[in-house]
């Protein structure tokens, strides 16, 4: 289970932003328990046909690489670069300012060098200088360069499985070098010779078998969601409609799994189904494209591309006009950037429009996947729902802009406004810490292991800290976030750091103010905790 | 997606930027030009050896300009011990009589534009 | 080592010119031959580099967005941050390239007791860099006078501008100032934050020392010892023509500083000086964050091993039958 071997204080006081004398090159990595994740199991690799599955572990000495494996990785290594021109640029133009510094979230709760954005790139840069560049060949380490040796991959799987892809650092940099782009191929370079974490290829494996991480099986599915239509029963004596696999219906909605299998995402869950139910939505779920978030974004673009797939596949199948997406970051940074380049064109679907308020969505008129906070905010917008933010008065509520919709979407007013219709109390957190700048919950991109929980609450403390902030001088009592890593992540988080705050979806908050046709009087929120008892106006 | 046609024309503009002074030279059809400057006929009455004075002639008569101006001193002495009085107008200019031949030549040719002709009048125009 | 190399490294060229032109009397060599080879190989260098980047394709549309993209009518965009169009795109651009838009973002943190995270706001990387750069581009196309004949008014024109207070003789330029202000600056910078110092290499040091030297051996030619600039610049026009000439009496300085600006130059290309052009291409900027809009293509995507509707039923059909789901066989 989790290791908390530190207390905070203890923690912070570990943080040294001042680097060591020993050049970096020369410091050889250390596998400390609670700072990275175990490698994959070998029946999952082999599910996926991954590359060299077998047992090890990185803690081991021997990593068991195929022999030619310096080989395989110099291929691997060009290949990318003439494959993405984001790559290849990227290793060639840093002028190591270091304005990336200190924006990244585990360099500041760390204090590690090598976390420093412009070193983790130096990681790959190095060796890229060695074995691609004149100056590199002929000068060697003066030029910056070194050979790719056994230590230096070890250092790669350590800080490349550090990285959490939030591209803050992209945000800061004058050339906009994206270390999320150089992670990622990191991360297939250690593919190609069979060094994968499990937290990644489990799920990446559960999802190609049966449509979602938690390997959920159809009936099981089934049962999640109809367990869930019969708690939001019990909660406002609705009774919602949630079709499952249903051909011809208008709209598929995909959803992150852990939405209806995990707490507090289960919230939101009851949240969708309440609003579908009350606008009275022509939608289906999708036991097959039962998940929306793709961990394949964080192995390979082969892996990302296979995942998601089914999306498109099954929009196809139903017949459906359009696809409505869940609350997930990392989901919607495959949805928005990769999608419609790696699966489409879906020109067997419509261009979206609502069939509630008929506002067409010409914002997504190739892709035709809209997400459910541009389909919320535009129902606020129009009128159509009655809702009572006084529901959720005991909430006084702040929201974590998750990185992709954040820096690789701008979703960022919409979410805002609709947390401002259903919630009376609303606090930002400090600026540098929101919407474009916003900080990772510090174990995005596969990185949110018990076994990896040093590394999550040192990389959590930026946006632990700002929440601590807002908590102390405003009372906040709740995180809001529309990522299903952060539902999942927040919470341990701010159990180590700002005890009390609790993490919630923005669908549970509509949920919540909802007022919904033949509804029982709210007696409990979603959560099951009771309203204080009435004192004059209804529930206020 | 390459966006050739974006770099193409980017490289373009590169190379029409960094390649400025060629064409630029050849459609002013000047490339091969060198100033030739008028001197006086009877040389060796300069008042320092002309390598000094190509490089050094503002120096010279910047000092000239406040001993003159601000000191009261009207009389240089020069290296080899002749004297000459400060002055532009009439000291230069005596031998070095016109502005447009000599001084202008080099100061065009450089882009340096002198403020010495905000105050002195050139002898030859004064004369017309 | 990375320091201590860069700056010998510039004490050799300048011992090399002294050795080559004063005591061997190669002025021929410094004065046409490398300078003449420096256009050429800067120009090829900065070609076969773009073209090597251009050769690789942008497989996915990737772009950072800074600000609200453009979804609903009545939601402001940030056509600027988050670019829905081409006028954004270039909007970003030149914000980026002639303001250092994203520099000046950039912030400090520092823990405090709590602990409590701080972000100060920090300009000065951001001013500094500007003030170099932009001091940088004045005197390079100052210098075009040597270049140009006659000197175009543009130049002349920015010439004034720059000596605009007429201050000292000959007049001293606004940007030799900056640009020797901003140098040392960014020097400083670098040896005295222990960060930048950690993640400094030769290669950032050289260069800010060839840039130095380039610095201080021209304002020592302008304003100290002086050179006969009107045969430097027939030595200039004579690269252009291909009518090449080596007056007499140009000093050592003078090759020292054109020797320098050569090496410079002919380093650029294979160097991380590239970021000049490499800011033009970065994805994460000159793309429009129009994804969903409008497809954008992969050039090598080719198709993979998928998960198919049939063959996930095939495996759960039972379970699916039982739990009286919907199926395409039964």
């Amino acid at each position: 289970m989790a290791e908390k071997p530190k207390k905070p204080q203890e923690l912070v006081q570990s943080i040294e932003y001042k680097p060591p004398r020993k050049r970096w090159m020369d410091t050889p990595v250390e596998f400390h328990k609670g700072t990275f994740n175990y490698s994959a199991a070998v029946d999952k690799l082999k599910y996926l046909d991954l590359p060299y599955p077998r047992k090890w572990q990185p803690t081991e000495e021997d990593w068991q690489l195929p022999d030619n494996w310096q080989e395989i990785i110099h291929k691997g290594f060009k290949d990318r670069l003439d494959k993405y021109r984001s790559f290849r640029v990227f290793m060639d133009i840093c002028v190591r300012c270091g304005a990336c510094a200190d924006k990244c979230h585990y360099f500041i709760g760390s204090g590690d060098p090598r976390n420093m954005p412009v070193l983790r790139a130096e990681l790959l840069r190095s060796v890229y200088r060695n074995d691609f560049t004149t100056a590199g060949k002929i000068l060697g380490g003066l030029a910056g360069g070194r050979k790719l040796t056994v230590k230096v991959l070890k250092e790669w799987f350590y800080y490349f499985y550090q990285c959490t892809e939030c591209r803050r650092c992209s945000v800061f940099c004058p050339y906009g070098i994206d270390t999320a782009e150089i992670t990622m191929m990191a991360r297939e370079l250690l593919n190609l010779v069979g060094l994968n974490i499990d937290w990644i290829c489990t799920p990446a494996a559960n999802c190609f078998r049966t449509g979602n991480h938690l390997g959920i099986q159809p009936h099981g599915f089934k049962d999640s969601i109809e367990f869930a239509v019969d708690e939001l029963e019990e909660l406002t004596g609705v009774r919602v409609n949630a079709p499952i696999n249903k051909k011809g219906a208008e709209i598929l909605f995909v959803a992150p799994s852990a939405d209806y299998f995990a707490s507090p995402h289960y919230y939101t869950l009851l949240g969708y189904l309440a609003l579908f139910h009350e606008v009275g939505l022509d939608y289906t779920w999708s036991s097959y494209a039962s998940e929306g978030g793709n961990f394949g974004l964080f192995h390979s673009y082969e892996t990302m591309k296979r995942l998601n797939s089914k999306i498109y596949m099954e929009a196809k199948r139903l017949g459906v006009k359009w696809v409505l997406g869940g609350e997930c970051g990392h989901m919607w940074r495959v949805i928005h950037q990769y999608m419609d380049t790696l699966n489409g064109p879906a020109d067997f679907l419509e261009v979206p429009v609502s069939p509630i308020t008929g506002t067409k969505f010409e914002h997504a008129r190739s892709t035709r996947m809209v997400h459910i906070m541009e389909f919320t905010s535009d129902l606020i917008r129009h009128n159509k729902i009655k809702l009572d933010p006084g529901r959720n008065d005991h909430w006084r509520v702040t929201f974590h802009d998750s990185c992709n919709p954040a820096r690789a979407m701008g979703l960022i007013e919409e979410p805002r406004y609709v947390i401002n219709h259903v919630c009376n109390n609303f606090i930002e957190m400090p600026e540098n810490t929101i919407k474009e700048q916003t900080f990772c919950c510090g174990s995005g991109s596969g990185l949110g292991t018990d076994e990896n929980m040093e590394m999550r609450l040192r990389g959590g403390l930026p946006r632990a800290n700002a929440v601590k902030f807002v908590h102390e001088k405003n009372d906040v009592n709740i995180l809001l976030c529309i990522c299903a890593i952060d539902k999942a992540t927040l919470p341990p988080l701010l159990e180590y750091w700002v005890p009390d705050v609790e993490v919630g979806g923005i669908h549970e908050m509509v949920g919540n103010a909802l007022v919904m046709t033949g509804e029982n009087e709210r007696l409990t929120d979603l959560r099951g905790t009771p309203y204080p008892e009435k004192e004059g106006g209804e529930n206020v | 997606m390459y966006d050739s046609g974006k770099v193409i024309t980017g490289i373009i503009v590169f190379l029409i930027i960094i390649t400025f002074p060629v064409w630029y030279n050849v459609a002013r059809g000047k490339a091969n030009y060198v100033p030739e400057l008028e001197y006086p006929v009877d040389t060796g009455r300069c008042v320092a050896d002309s390598a000094y004075i190509r490089a050094y002639h503002m120096d010279l008569l910047n000092t000239w300009r406040d001993q003159v101006v601000r000191e009261g001193i009207r009389v240089y002495r020069a290296a080899d011990g002749r004297t000459f009085e400060m002055s532009l107008s009439n000291t230069c200019m005596n031998c070095h009589q016109s502005k447009e031949n000599f001084c202008d030549k080099c100061h065009d040719y450089l882009s340096v534009s002198p403020y010495c002709w905000d105050c002195h009048i050139d002898p030859k125009e004064l004369k017309r | 080592m990375h320091l201590f190399f860069s700056l010998a490294a510039v004490l050799v060229l300048l011992i090399l010119v002294f050795i080559g032109v004063d005591v061997v009397g190669w002025r021929y060599l410094f004065g046409v031959v490398i300078p003449i080879a420096t256009i050429i190989s800067f120009i090829l260098g900065m070609l076969y580099r773009v073209i090597k980047w251009a050769r690789s394709p942008v497989p996915f549309r990737i772009p950072t967005t800074c600000g609200q993209q453009k979804s609903l009518s009545w939601i402001k965009a940030g056509n600027l941050e988050s670019p829905h169009n081409i006028w954004g795109v270039l909007g970003r651009m030149v914000l980026e390239v002639l303001f250092f838009r994203s520099l000046f973002r950039n912030t400090k943190v520092s823990l405090k007791e709590g602990p409590r995270l701080v972000y100060g706001s920090t300009k000065w990387l951001w001013l500094g860099g500007l003030v170099f750069h932009w001091s940088f581009l004045v005197i390079f196309v100052r210098h075009f006078k040597f270049f140009a004949e006659p000197v175009p008014a543009w130049v002349m024109a920015l010439q004034n501008l720059d000596g605009f207070f007429q201050v000292g003789l000959p007049i001293i330029y606004l940007t030799d100032i900056a640009f020797l202000a901003a140098l040392t600056f960014l020097l400083l910078r670098r040896l005295v934050d222990p960060k930048l110092r950690y993640i400094s290499l030769a290669a950032d040091y050289f260069p800010l020392f060839l840039i130095i030297g380039i610095a201080v051996t021209g304002i020592l030619m302008r304003y100290f010892t002086k050179v006969d600039i009107v045969g430097i610049k027939e030595m200039a026009m004579g690269w252009l023509n291909l009518a090449p000439v080596v007056p007499a009496g140009i000093g050592t300085l003078f090759y020292m500083h054109l020797f320098l600006v050569c090496c410079l130059f002919i380093y650029f290309p294979f160097s991380k000086l590239l970021h000049m052009a490499g800011v033009f291409f970065s994805p994460t900027r000159n793309l429009a964050n129009t994804n969903r809009v409008k497809r954008h293509v992969n050039p090598w995507d080719y198709s993979v091993k998928v998960h198919t509707y049939e063959e996930y039923e095939d495996e759960f059909r039972d379970v699916m039958k039982a739990a009286e789901m919907p199926l395409e066989k039964e």
